[in-house]
């Protein structure tokens, strides 16, 4: 069924969505001036007004407070044009992907008619505090604590919150801290609330905006509350409830990743075909020699990959009732920042020296792309989180002979049967994708379900060999995250590409072209993922990378000789 | 009060960032899959009145636009911009290349009566066939003034004070309504749609109609002989003296020798 790429209903709602981003797209490209807001490390105030008036700061929120009511695959759509400024991006992301929405989803009808009106104008901005000093990825740690006064009416919110966007401009705050929750039973302990904190309500400093790498015309800084009081009328959703408000606000944003990626690509795809088109070495233009080329047709295929994801996933968390694709939403994400760095380091490479100069905007998006990898959920996380929804539906699976395995001398009979079954398990075509799709596309089709039983047979194997344990093999829950990533991104591409030629869209034999070369490059990695899994630690390295790390830690740093070291004697 | 009934023509264009390439047969441009765009002087005429509309001097804007399907897109921008009714006069793609200022003029002049408009504001010429002809000769057809190359407009006592952007600079005239008014460039900045107006737009009115309900024939009088790329630029020579340059231009046949 994930096959079938997923259409907006009627043609008049791509045409709605056209007509929404023509007028965006033109003030972008005429009012936007990347380079002076990544030089000045900040956005005008008059920008961000004027970026209000065009209604970009409510595109999520429901027209009856004010904003543009877009579903997912709206939002996905307008981010490809908002990609064009990463810094003004993140700012738009920072206000309502995360900084806002909580509201969105959790909120009571009184918090959304007091807050999302003037959120939705761009009259207030607003952010998401959860990082603190020591609590990254690790957010269940935080520190920041809400105490709840004696008649129990205001909590008071003391701790510092770091790297938060808009921190230093906006008004609502959505913050994390540990509150005090007392059970049934009268056991107290320390869970996560959420609250909606105004900048009004006081004890709130902002520090100064960091100096940053990328996105530099973003707003991040060290948010500080002193005392703060927050009415218990601001608690959003339940006390105690707060980490899970964290992870789906944070789930609910991810996907957009592929498309504003692909949005920035296909500009830089764009800039470098032309130079490689005109510029002229040896007597010959760039785009004949078989280097050059062999970057572009990467940068197509990451872009097509990517795009292809992000709106499968959009268009299905728009298709189903709450829906739960946040698996789906990291792959996207890990995919679309790795994509978007090495992408945007090879079409700067296209340029050569002039790629390298800031007069040219490749080197900005580069530095703007570095931070994709690491907010949002480090990709780290990401893959961990991604493996451990593998290992969870095999493991599912596989309960009953858990039991058998953990103790194969009680019944050796039925353990043999088991390893027998499970070893000469070739993969049969039991999903006959092909019969869905276009037939030429039948051998991609092959390759999808062949390889998704093997990553089958990888989690089943991993299982029995770690039982539990397999949360702390990190080498290989990388493994099998990248492996669910080529496999949803070939399922991705392939039911675009099918749709394409079933529809007889423009230039869709370029598509189908695409998605052989990535299905071609995407069974090599599963391939070489698989191998690695299968052989064991002693074959695929990782003893040998564990043994490295422990020593570079163990010496603080580089251990090796010096090349040029002696023995004295 | 009684403001006044502004009609406005667009006309939907190869957007101007666009690079067009001549279509194989050399009988046109490519336009399958090239981004279009409302023409430039017609944004300009449609800001000017919904400028007028909100100082209170106009009380209705019509915008009206000739051509194929697509061109509802160029009208409901223009709707989400602030006009308030819009009007599309269907022209099929096979008629659409036989479509001419004439016919245009003819059109508009019908909807300005049956409208009851006082003003007709339309860009001074299209930016892709560049013919300057719809105002003048729609002004013509009504018999009433017209204000061309407009670059600025203020309202009098039942007329309009028009300063057109002329060859020896500006020159300023008083015209009477009901009239005719291009837009030059300098006229005024349009306004981004903004995305909520867009979504409003939706519920405005927008009629189709056909070119015989208006009683006009869509009959080419001309025909394209052929359409051809202006010369590539041919690179230039530096000389190093005057006499070289002297004999160069001898050789080119371009100084008597």
């Amino acid at each position: 069924e994930m096959l079938l790429f997923p259409e907006l209903d009627k043609y008049e709602d791509v045409e709605h969505l056209n007509e929404l981003i023509a007028p965006v797209e033109r003030f972008f490209t005429e009012n936007v001036d990347s380079q002076s807001i990544d030089i000045e490390g900040e956005i005008p105030k008059e920008l961000i007004r004027q970026l209000g008036e065009l209604g970009l700061f409510g595109q999520q929120i429901p027209h009856e407070y004010g904003g543009l009511e877009l579903d997912a695959t709206g939002y996905a759509r307008m981010a490809e044009v908002t990609a064009m400024d990463a810094s003004v991006a993140v700012t738009f992301a920072g206000h309502q992907a995360i900084g806002l929405k909580g509201i969105l989803i959790a909120g009571t009808r009184e918090q959304k008619e007091k807050y999302l009106p003037k959120l939705a104008t761009g009259e207030q901005l607003a952010a998401f505090c959860l990082t603190e000093p020591s609590s990254g990825s690790d957010a269940a740690s935080i520190q920041t604590r809400a105490t709840l006064s004696e008649d129990g009416k205001t909590f008071h919110l003391n701790g510092g919150k770091i790297w938060i966007t808009n921190g230093g401009i906006a008004d609502v705050f959505t913050v994390f801290a540990k509150t005090e929750v007392t059970d049934e039973q009268g056991n107290r302990e320390d869970k996560m609330t959420a609250f909606i904190v105004e900048r009004a309500f006081g004890g709130i400093t902002s520090g100064k905006p960091e100096d940053k790498l990328g996105i530099r015309g973003s707003n991040t800084c060290e948010v500080h509350f002193d005392n703060t009081p927050v009415p218990i009328e601001n608690v959003l959703g339940e006390v105690g409830g707060g980490f899970k408000i964290a992870m789906n606000i944070l789930n609910s944003g991810r996907f957009s990743m592929g498309s504003s990626g692909a949005g920035m690509l296909k500009k830089l795809i764009g800039f470098a075909a032309e130079h490689a088109i005109s510029r002229t070495q040896f007597k010959e233009k760039l785009m004949n020699f078989g280097l050059i080329q062999e970057k572009f047709s990467t940068m197509a295929v990451t872009t097509y990959a990517m795009e292809s994801m992000a709106y499968l996933t959009a268009l299905n968390l728009d298709s189903y009732v709450e829906p739960d694709l946040s698996v789906e939403a990291a792959i996207v994400k890990v995919f679309s920042s790795e994509g978007c760095w090495n992408c945007a380091s090879e079409s700067l490479q296209v340029l050569g020296g002039l790629g390298y100069m800031k007069t040219y905007p490749y080197e900005r998006y580069l530095r703007d792309a570095r931070i994709l990898m690491i907010f949002e959920g480090t990709n780290e996380i990401l893959r961990l989180f991604i493996a451990m929804n593998c290992l969870k539906y095999a493991g599912k699976e596989l309960k009953e002979f858990q039991k058998l395995l953990r103790n194969p001398l009680k019944n050796p009979s039925a353990m043999f049967l088991f390893m027998r079954k499970m070893s000469s398990r070739k993969p049969k075509k039991v999903m006959h994708l092909n019969e869905e799709l276009h037939p030429t596309l039948q051998h991609e089709a092959w390759m999808l379900e062949q390889w998704t039983q093997y990553l089958e047979k990888a989690v089943q194997k991993l299982l029995r060999q770690y039982g539990n344990s397999i949360i702390d093999e990190q080498f290989h829950l990388k493994r099998l995250a990248d492996m669910a990533i080529d496999l949803y991104a070939m399922t991705a591409c392939i039911g675009r590409t099918s749709r394409s030629l079933c529809m007889g869209l423009k230039n869709n034999d370029h598509e189908k072209t695409m998605t052989q070369l990535f299905c071609k490059e995407a069974v090599h990695r599963l391939e070489n993922n698989f191998e690695a899994i299968m052989s064991g630690d002693q074959s695929n390295g990782d003893d040998l990378r564990r043994q490295i790390a422990e020593k570079v830690f163990t010496e603080h740093g580089y251990a090796a000789s010096h090349p040029l070291t002696k023995n004295k004697f | 009060m009684s403001g006044l009934r502004i009609l406005v023509g667009c006309k939907r264009v190869i957007d101007y960032a666009v690079k067009v390439r001549v279509r194989p047969d050399k009988l046109g441009v490519v336009t399958e899959g090239v981004k279009h765009s409302m023409n430039p002087f017609d944004e300009i005429a449609v800001e000017e009145a919904v400028r007028l509309k909100e100082k209170k001097l106009a009380s209705e804007i019509i915008v009206a636009s000739c051509g194929p399907q697509q061109n509802q897109e160029t009208l409901r921008t223009a709707l989400a911009m602030g006009a308030d009714k819009a009007i599309h006069v269907l022209v099929e793609d096979k008629d659409y290349s036989n479509l001419q200022p004439i016919h245009v003029s003819k059109l508009l002049a019908k909807i300005a009566a049956e409208e009851k408009v006082d003003i007709v504001l339309l860009g001074k010429q299209a930016i892709d066939d560049d013919c300057n002809q719809t105002g003048q000769m729609l002004a013509a057809i009504l018999d009433w003034p017209q204000g061309t190359f407009a670059s600025k407009v203020v309202k009098k006592d039942g007329s309009l004070d028009v300063t057109r952007e002329v060859d020896g600079g500006l020159e300023t005239i008083n015209i009477k309504l009901p009239a005719v008014i291009t837009t030059d460039l300098r006229l005024n900045e349009p306004r981004y749609a903004t995305l909520p107006n867009i979504m409003k737009a939706k519920k405005k009115p927008l009629t189709t109609k056909k070119p015989s309900d208006y009683g006009v024939e869509i009959k080419s009088s001309h025909q394209v002989l052929s359409v051809e790329d202006p010369p590539t630029r041919e690179a230039g020579q530096k000389v190093e003296s005057v006499d070289l340059l002297v004999a160069k231009l001898k050789e080119a046949g371009f100084m008597k020798s």
